[in-house]
């Protein structure tokens, strides 16, 4: 076996590798049961993305938060929810990580630190402050991730929150998840500036910007700022450049896109593939051994559909449950 | 000319026509075009849900997308309205209101007063409210009530493709702010709509069906629930009157009290949470104008006080149903006093 030119391990290596492909698999799924008309709702797919919330978790434990978006399915996964919960609660069941009552723009699970995809963009930006906030108060060495496309970035919200953050010096790390464009529109013409970091400078923070398809650039560059911030050294922001596999939501017919563009997206920048050739090409882990997870993906995700569309529908008491803690 | 069309594009025409006979109106919101600064096609999506669509062909640059930044777009869309544009500024579900209502309740309702009847707010906010399209907690909500509690909004809400083209024809040639409550699950609805310009005028409710017996007062979706009820109900010789507010504020307490004092009984049907809603409004209103009038307790039939569930099997409780305005109306025919208490 030749020796291992990467920073993480082998094991590490097949355990991004597997988060990944449990993100692609869990949304091929939906993609397809979708079209079936199995599920009901809004459902936004993370395909394509994988490597950016990938390389992020793996900087992080179960005290660190993160807050999401409408596209939250993959920040979910590689933090650690239960696909089963996460199934279940995409189909309405009272089994779902949510009891049924939020569905996939609202899947959360706070013993994982995961504080919620969100269905009001820009909205996880301020909770985030908070979080780390919470942290810094009680000295943890907690820090706090918040996720925002693009197209959100140009919310208020968002641009006071990189304010408040490098103002309280909070242990923030800011994700730009720049897939090009919000809905059908393009991030060139949306957002006013012509990169990520010149508008992080502008609020006195550093900047990167990587290639998002890339795992091995996002890990890199993920680890220093989350190290950075762990330490004391204050907010972050981490413009990752990537793309999306399928529509806007389901149901998008794409005509915004360029003839071609989405069969070129595929071909070339699909983190998966480039993750895989990778460690291949390098001699660390075996084409075998990768397909053996995908056997296994696969079988989980089948397990996981099967479980949900047999759970339990929440019934008419459970409408009135949960308003508050006590009334 | 009239033709059966969708609410959806009825919504498109009324934009269509104000925009032909005045160019002062403008029309922007997130997407309303699709495809700006993309290479693929033009007029890519219209809208979320398409309506919109078509209209850039027709009216260009007067059509704007903007980037996602409610505070800022649809706050210009009053500042311009203030300077002498008639700007449509689509909010695509009002639950994002939450994002910019500073620039609506605080600014636009407040500029004619507070500015002591100087100032003209010739703004349009459209977008989408009410709940049954799974779209969970977020981009479900029936927020009228919070509309109607300012003053200086108006507030309009249809129930059919007639009256929304007429009224959004209104809406865009009223001098104040107006909060356009789109229903999304009416958008597919179709009834005849003449191809032709006409407004309906404000403050003015719609008798949809005559009775002696009950009133039952409503807007929105729940006006269809109601008239199934009243279908139902008829069945065993009760016979509703329903009423279809159409404009929230204004209201038109006067269809509504005349009718109360010819029934005797009043059942109102708000898709809103339970407390401090329309029907609450309604139901003290009527209690204090025409209290010898009525013949049993005034009922209420509301969504629950919980947020939008997004299990099909929840959220179809969620929205007063058919049945329940039925069981609403029986309790009013029974003696008085013996209706149970009704828990918000
Ligand atoms: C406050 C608010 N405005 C608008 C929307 C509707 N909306 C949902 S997703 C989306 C596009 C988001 O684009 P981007 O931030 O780039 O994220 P992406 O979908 O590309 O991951 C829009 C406009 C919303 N959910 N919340
Ligand atoms: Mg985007």
């Amino acid at each position: 076996m030749a020796q291992n030119p990467f920073p993480l391990g082998k094991d590490e290596l097949l355990k991004a590798y597997r988060t990944m492909r449990t993100i692609r698999e869990f949304e091929e799924r939906l993609h397809v049961d979708f079209a079936k008309g199995d599920i009901p709702g809004f459902v936004h797919l993370y395909a394509g993305e994988e490597a950016c919330a990938t390389g992020i978790m793996m900087h992080l434990n179960d005290n660190d938060r993160i807050a999401s978006t409408h596209r939250g399915h993959g920040h979910c996964i590689a933090k650690g929810v239960d696909v089963h919960a996460m199934m279940a609660e995409i189909y309405g069941r009272s089994t779902g990580a949510c009891r049924g009552k939020g569905g996939s723009m609202h899947i959360a699970d706070l013993s994982k630190g995961m504080m919620g995809a969100n269905g009001i963009l820009g909205a996880g930006a301020p909770l985030i402050c908070g979080a780390a906030l919470a942290a810094k108060v009680r000295g943890d060495r907690g820090v706090g991730i918040t996720f925002v496309g693009d197209g959100a970035s140009n919310q208020g919200t968002f641009l006071e929150s990189l304010n408040l953050a490098a103002v309280w010096n909070l242990p923030v790390v800011f994700v730009v998840e720049n897939n090009g464009y919000a809905e059908s529109t393009a991030m060139e013409w949306a957002v006013s500036c012509d990169s990520y970091v010149d508008r992080a400078t502008g609020f006195g923070m550093p900047g990167v910007t990587v290639d998002g398809t890339d795992f091995f650039a996002v890990y890199e560059a993920a680890g220093e700022i989350i190290r950075r911030a762990r330490d004391g050294g204050g907010p972050a922001l981490l413009e990752c450049n990537m793309v999306r596999f399928y529509g806007h939501f389901e149901g998008d017919a794409q005509t915004y896109r360029a003839k071609g563009e989405l069969e070129a997206i595929r071909a070339s920048r699909d983190c998966l593939t480039i993750l895989s050739e990778r460690v291949i090409e390098a001699g660390v882990i075996g084409r075998d051994e990768l397909q053996a997870i995908d056997r296994e993906v696969n079988g989980l995700i089948e397990d996981a559909v099967r479980a949900a569309k047999a759970a339990p529908l929440p019934v008419a008491e459970d409408l009135l449950r949960d308003v508050y803690v006590a009334y | 000319m009239s033709r059966k069309i969708s609410m959806k594009q009825a919504i498109n025409e009324a934009l269509d026509l104000e925009m032909r006979r005045d160019p002062t109106v403008i029309v922007m919101g997130e997407d309303i075009v699709g495809g700006t600064g993309a290479k693929g096609e033009d007029d890519a999506w219209g809208g979320v849900l398409g309506v919109t669509k078509g209209l850039y062909a027709k009216h260009g640059d007067r059509l704007m997308d903007t980037p996602l930044s409610e505070s800022a777009y649809i706050g210009a869309a009053i500042g311009a309205a203030a300077c002498g544009l008639r700007p449509v500024a689509e909010l695509m579900f009002l639950d994002f209101m939450g994002v910019c209502f500073d620039q609506i309740f605080n600014q636009a309702a407040k500029f004619r007063y507070m500015f002591g009847g100087k100032a003209e707010t010739p703004v349009v906010i459209r977008g989408m409210v009410g709940a049954g399209f799974r779209a969970a907690a977020q981009h479900s909500q029936m927020l009228t009530p919070l509309f109607t509690h300012i003053p200086g909004l108006k507030v309009v809400c249809p129930s059919n493709a007639y009256d929304a083209k007429g009224l959004l024809i209104q809406s865009i040639r009223d001098n104040d702010p107006v909060i356009f409550c789109e229903h999304k699950n009416l958008y597919g609805l179709e009834c005849e709509v003449p191809a032709e310009s006409y407004a309906i005028p404000f403050g003015e409710a719609n008798v949809l069906r005559d009775g002696d017996d009950v009133t039952i007062v409503s807007y929105g979706l729940t006006v269809h629930r109601a008239m199934e009820a009243a279908t139902a109900l008829a069945k065993d010789g009760t016979e509703a009157e329903v009423i279809d507010l159409r404009t929230l504020s204004p209201i038109d307490w006067d269809t509504i009290v005349e009718s109360v004092e010819r029934t005797g009984r009043l059942v109102v049907v708000d898709e809103a949470h339970p407390r401090c809603n329309l029907a609450t409004d309604i139901a003290a209103f009527v209690g204090q104008n025409a209290f010898g009038a009525l013949k049993a307790g005034i009922q209420m039939v509301t969504a629950p006080h919980t947020p939008v569930p997004f299990a099909p099997s929840l959220e179809d409780l969620y929205v007063p149903s058919a049945d329940s305005i039925a069981s609403a109306v029986k309790r009013t025919l029974s003696p008085k006093g013996a209706s149970p208490r009704i828990a918000a």
